[in-house]
């Protein structure tokens, strides 16, 4: 497929643009440096923060000495979480899964006790940066040292240290959901014990970082009563009401700017403490405040994502057919709850039995706080996980049966006729079609050729290996169904809203309350709305990111942005259209009925000539001197979307991977994927979200993990140590797509922001295990260095067995872990 | 403080710096060129690549002082204003970004990485720009404008490259 822009002529209506590989709008000043990023914000007067943070994981603060901190060149004012304890609250945790869930609160700046490294305990406030840097130095912390604790399996063990010492135990909640008791499958247990087959897996899923590339930065400027905060955020308009809520500065007294943001992956997702504290400052001193992290800063202290693990069964008879699927997981929350923290893994939990037609699932999540930075959205949230269990799993029920596991995949996925389905945790799936996309992707990615090959290095006994590796996924996206959201106690909707103005020349604002990170909405939207008011490409501007602009909102994550947010406006375009309607008949003389509007003009059914063009009545609107009786001179309008559903995207993921016996070494040998996505609105930013993902996720499968030692320290706190991967690092992606559109929204679309960070992960870890299970590995820790790999092929287990391994979850073989016993534990 | 005399995008400078000033921290706070941008403290990153005399360095890696008496290009001053530099071009054609936060530093580099080597193939764009991270892309796309960009900046035609091809 090639894809060439065409320059629009000028003045008149563009082809269709949805489909279309537009550059994107966004560019232009993202190649040339003049962007706004938060760090780039300078005003009068401005005052630098810097944060004092804990070097200790756990413990009580005993002493804080400030006075040499105060007395340093340059520093205004120095703030301890005491002289801000009556007016900081506690950062907010929206999402209570159960209702007896332990939220031990999140104070901004810790008051009396700190629960991980790199916890704020003060904050300098100076008249430069460096300055208040330096004074971070000069402030001297007592602590009387608590015990850490690290591991989730201990932590859950009776009599365990705890994280806090005011809580009873480790666990936030136990979450269940059983299709047996819910009505949308049978009896677990009884299907185990009938099953003629039982794998039964321990996975670990690291914890990882976001790693945004641009580190978080917020400003403050009061005015008066007022306050416009600018932050790196991904959550405008959520972070207004909950800032109002935590500081108690009144909801329609604070402006939130989310201006260029330099990416998210659900990194910026949640308040944090760094804004509440900014805030506060700046109310506080009156004056403009501006912090910016560095980069181990944000490393140290930026909510971490995945951290669970995973104990899962399947149960299938002896052709492979699968009767019962059991997951138990320990999932970790660090020390606090953030925004979503506890509700990632409960989003994952009805994504387990993935693709394919369980009789019956149970599920249960322990939420386990430790001394670790909280957890929270990391791309995929919760999906990537479940998607992991259950496609390694289903190749080591296909080893358990000594069947292909492409074919015990295929022997128990949903058929393309009969979507849409309702699966065993209850959910609709839309649309797809699982053999086209599989079968595209074997084509594309050249299978019967790599198989030979793997025979004949096999059989030649090379030490280099190969293997293949499958993932047949899907996700569930476009968050969203307020209702359902509500069912499953999240503390808000998942609507999205949109509104277009017409100006007086025809040009066309849409404002959005989904906020970019560098998704392109810009170029999206304006393909949208080019398509439904006929009028040109160039001639749309998108607003976002702006509480005073953009009104109404629910922000960026979940892959929702063009499902709900693009859909709001498609919505509201089809009321500007109704509206501009009633005005044409009026002005042409014509009956509405017998109006048709294409290609931006409306013109009177069999009268040629007759032509009146949408942008002209956006003038004829303003000018007002002639409309009909009894409407408003305006064809402005707002619309809010809400679907009833999620959207399920699925695909085939395939990977070919090189493992070097003798060294352990692993390289992706080819990677291909055909992502079914619904409707593309444009095939060059879809493109690059998959790749985005595919990165991530194979980072996940093959170089990142934040390691904490046995004192609570993150060792991994730079990019020296925790490994974003390079190009160097990274393979040539051939992806495609099939298409079947989404039933619940008018675009079509399911959504792609997280598509190939889901996917990918499996399909790496199962190809590096195909290629050395002959020597007899099962499965390889991740992420799978050279060592582990090594190990796990000399040594046998997953070769995850190193000392730094331990305290993030500690090493045992998979075969030696609890079974899952319908939650007795 | 210790004087400097600096021509940054064809401007000259004299101003006072402190010996321990970065000149990515001189660039962004005395002078206002906030095109360039900060993303690590360890120079792993890249993202505050300028060109130093013509080459490619990461700005944070560099004290203000290093640079008296250089000139300093940086991501506003490689193409005249109104105008895009093939590289430039070439990541927008190519979409080699999507937040953008990188691409600052990934333009320099890789400009300097073309200037050394006029046409280089996947492997060496790779390995070429493996101090320069994105977290967005891929890389893919960047591969892609590095090699576009390597061939209107050495006259070779480009006429045929597909964009937004899938495999």
């Amino acid at each position: 497929m090639t894809l060439v822009e065409e320059p629009t002529a000028a003045g008149t209506a563009p082809e269709k643009e949805i489909g279309r590989a537009r550059r994107r709008k966004e560019d232009a000043r993202l190649i040339t440096g003049r962007t706004t990023w938060t760090d780039n914000m300078v005003l009068p007067g401005m005052l630098h923060l810097a944060v004092v943070r804990s070097p200790v994981a756990h413990g009580k603060i005993t002493s804080i000495d400030v006075s040499a901190a105060q007395q340093a060149p340059g520093v205004v004012a120095v703030l301890t979480g005491r002289d801000v304890a009556d007016e900081q609250g506690s950062l907010p945790c929206a999402w209570p899964v159960t209702p007896d869930m332990v939220n031990p609160g999140h104070p901004s700046i810790a008051v009396d006790e700190v629960n991980h490294v790199g916890e704020a305990v003060a904050v300098i406030v100076a008249r430069s940066k460096v300055a208040a840097q330096d004074a971070v130095e000069l402030v001297d912390v007592d602590y009387d040292l608590l015990p850490v604790v690290l591991d989730m399996e201990q932590a859950v063990e009776p009599g365990a240290d705890l994280t806090h010492d005011h809580t009873s135990s480790n666990t936030s909640y136990h979450f269940v959901f059983d299709a047996g008791e819910a009505g949308t499958g049978g009896d677990t247990e009884q299907a185990f014990a009938d099953a003629e087959v039982v794998v039964s897996r321990r996975f670990v899923q690291q914890r990882l970082i976001p790693a945004f590339m641009e580190p978080r930065s917020v400003v403050v400027q009061p005015q008066g009563d007022n306050y416009t905060l600018w932050s790196s955020t991904q959550i405008p308009h959520i972070l207004r009401v909950m800032l109002a809520m935590v500081t108690g500065v009144p909801e329609h007294k604070l402006r939130v700017i989310a201006p260029d943001v330099g990416g998210g992956f659900g990194g910026k997702i949640t308040p944090t403490p760094e804004e509440v504290i900014t805030l506060l400052v700046a109310r506080r001193l009156g004056k403009p405040i501006k912090w910016t992290e560095t980069r181990s800063e944000s490393l140290m202290t930026a909510h971490h994502g995945r951290d669970q693990i995973q104990f899962i069964d399947v149960a299938a008879d002896r052709e492979g057919n699968v009767k019962g699927l059991r997951v138990r997981l320990l999932a970790d929350m660090g020390a606090y709850l953030r925004l979503i923290t506890p509700g990632i893994p409960a989003l994952g939990a009805f994504m387990f039995p993935g693709i394919y037609k369980f009789p019956a699932y149970r599920f249960e999540c322990d939420g386990v706080f430790t001394n670790k930075v909280p957890t929270d959205a990391y791309r995929g949230a919760g999906r990537p996980e479940a998607t992991f269990a259950i496609e390694r799993i289903m190749d080591e029920l296909a080893v358990e049966l000594g069947m292909d596991p492409l074919e015990v995949r295929r022997k128990n996925w949903i058929q393309a006729a009969e979507f849409p389905f309702t699966t065993v945790a209850g959910l609709q799936y839309d649309s797809g079609d699982y053999e086209q996309a599989t079968q595209d992707a074997l084509d594309l990615f050249g299978y019967a050729e790599l198989r030979a090959e793997q025979q004949r290095r096999r059989e030649s006994g090379d030490p280099v290996q190969l293997g293949i590796g499958f993932s047949t996924f899907t996700e569930m996206c476009g968050l969203a169904p307020s209702r359902v959201l509500g069912s499953l106690s999240f503390g808000a909707g998942g609507w999205e809203s949109a509104s277009i103005r017409m100006l007086p020349t025809g040009k066309v604002e849409v404002v959005t309350g989904s906020t970019p990170h560098g998704q392109g909405h810009e170029t999206a939207w304006s393909q949208l709305v080019a398509d439904s008011l006929g009028v040109p490409f160039e001639d749309v501007e998108v607003l976002h990111g702006d509480t005073s602009i953009s009104s109404r909102g629910l922000d960026t994550y979940g892959s929702r942005s063009l499902v709900v947010g693009g859909s709001a406006v498609v919505k509201a375009a089809d009321k500007v259209v109704a509206k501009a309607r009633k005005i044409a008949a009026h002005l042409l003389e014509a009956s509405e009925d017998d109006l048709e509007f294409s290609g931006g003009t409306f013109s009177v059914r069999g009268t040629p000539g007759t032509g009146l063009g949408i942008q002209e009545i956006a003038l004829a609107v303003f000018a007002a001197h002639n409309y009909p009786e009894g409407i408003e001179p305006s064809i402005d309008a707002e619309a809010t979307f809400d679907p009833e559903n999620f959207s399920f995207p699925h695909g085939t993921h395939l990977c070919a991977m090189e493992v070097d016996t003798d060294t352990g070494l692993v390289k992706i040998r080819k990677y291909a994927c055909v992502d079914d996505i619904g409707t593309i609105v444009n095939p060059l930013i879809v493109e690059g979200q998959v790749h985005g993902g595919l990165a991530q996720g194979i980072a996940q499968a093959l170089y990142e993990e934040a390691v904490y030692d046995a004192d609570g320290n993150l060792t991994t706190g730079t990019f020296v140590d925790y490994l974003v991967p390079s190009a160097a690092d990274l393979p040539h992606f051939d992806t495609g797509n099939t298409v079947h559109t989404a039933p619940g929204n008018p675009i079509g679309a399911k959504g792609v922001g997280e598509a190939g960070c889901i996917a990918s992960t499996p399909a790496v870890v199962n190809a590096a295990i195909d290629a050395v299970r002959h020597l007899g590995v099962s499965d390889i820790r991740m992420p799978l260095t050279p060592e582990r790999v090594w190990r796990a092929i000399h040594h046998g287990g997953d070769g995850g067995d190193r000392a730094s391994a331990r305290t993030n979850a500690q090493a045992v073989d998979s075969s030696e872990g609890p079974s899952t016993q319908g939650g007795n534990r | 403080m210790t004087q400097i005399s600096v021509r940054v995008d064809g401007t000259p400078y004299d101003d006072d710096v402190e010996p321990r000033t970065l000149l990515v921290h001189y660039l962004r706070e005395q002078l206002g060129k906030v095109g360039t941008v900060v993303g690590c403290d360890t120079s792993n990153c890249g993202a505050c690549t300028v060109h130093l005399d013509g080459e490619a360095v990461k700005s944070c890696t560099v004290f203000a002082v290093q640079a008296d008496g250089c000139e300093v290009t940086t991501i506003e001053g490689i193409s005249p204003n109104g105008t895009l530099h093939p590289m430039q071009k070439a990541f927008h054609e190519m979409h080699g970004l999507q937040c953008g936060f990188c691409t600052p530093g990934m333009i320099m580099a890789s400009i300097d990485l073309v200037n050394d080597n006029p046409d280089p193939s996947e492997d060496e764009v790779r390995e070429g720009i493996e101090g320069n991270l994105c977290r967005c892309t891929g890389y893919q796309n960047i591969v892609r404008a590095v090699q576009q960009a390597a061939g209107e900046m050495h006259g070779r035609s480009t006429a045929g490259d597909t964009l937004g091809a899938q495999s």
